[in-house]
């Protein structure tokens, strides 16, 4: 037997007051990349797989460079929430914390290399 | 006391009692795809990357991209990226309370489904 009370047992399990800010977060983006993702479909899908030369004209157009740009910063961001709500469900303790961590990070370093790369080649 | 029958309460039916449904299968599919289009992300971010660095490190990640092991990667993401896109759509839609009812959510994860086979194949067609 436990001397502590359901009370006290649920004290701090609750909500982190941040759900709302999370889901409203989701839906901004989620509106966003409908209107990116086919965009970036178009202009990725005209120069995948073409020679070098063609790749680097392209991208220094704006209207690429900008579509591949946004949609990588809102794709990502979406990603990084989506993700830490996966690892939130399926990892506990220490260890999601870690995850969540190194999820967060990973999709940070993945947007700064692809702006890196479409600011080289768009300047 | 508090904690007379803790752990030893009836469980609700899990997902080894129920039978699998349109609606769960789509919905799981919903964060398969968003998640496992990780691996797509990071091929291009990878192409961009070698692009701008120098042509030789662009042949080879080239080479990497439009092999059949790349190409396989592209294909699925090119789903994943509709699929999810489309599944996307129907939550912004459920979000306002309409097509909940049974008839009217299957009818939207067929619609998924399909669409985003179309669009697939629309994608790949076309580019």
């Amino acid at each position: 037997m436990r001397y502590l009370t359901d009370r006290k047992r649920a004290t701090g399990l609750g909500s982190a007051k941040t759900g709302t800010a999370h889901f409203w977060a989701m839906k901004v983006s989620s509106a966003a990349l409908l209107v990116l993702v086919p965009l970036f479909v178009c202009t990725l899908g005209r120069v995948i797989g073409e020679s070098h030369q063609d790749v680097i004209a392209h991208f220094a157009r704006p209207g690429p460079a900008l579509i591949v740009a946004l949609t990588l910063i809102v794709g990502l961001e979406h990603f990084k929430s989506g993700a830490q709500v996966l690892i939130e469900d399926y990892v506990h303790g220490t260890a999601q914390k870690i995850w969540i961590i190194a999820v967060i990070c990973m999709s940070y370093a993945l947007m700064a290399t692809g702006l890196f790369a479409i600011a080289k080649m768009a300047l | 006391m508090a904690d007379v029958n803790r752990g030893n309460r009836p469980l609700s039916p899990h997902l080894s009692i129920y039978r699998p449904q349109l609606t769960s299968i789509t919905s799981i599919l919903t964060r398969i795809t968003g998640n496992a289009l990780l691996l797509g992300t990071i091929l291009v971010i990878w192409w961009l990357l070698a692009a701008a660095t120098s042509p030789a490190y662009f042949d080879m990640v080239n080479g990497f991209v439009t092999s059949w092991f790349g190409k396989l990667i592209l294909l699925g993401s090119i789903w994943a990226l509709w699929y999810h896109s489309l599944a996307g759509l129907r939550h912004l839609i459920w979000d306002n309370a309409i097509g909940l009812d049974v008839p009217t959510a299957e009818k939207l994860g067929w619609g998924v489904i399909i669409g985003s086979l179309l669009l697939s194949v629309i994608t790949v067609v076309v580019l």
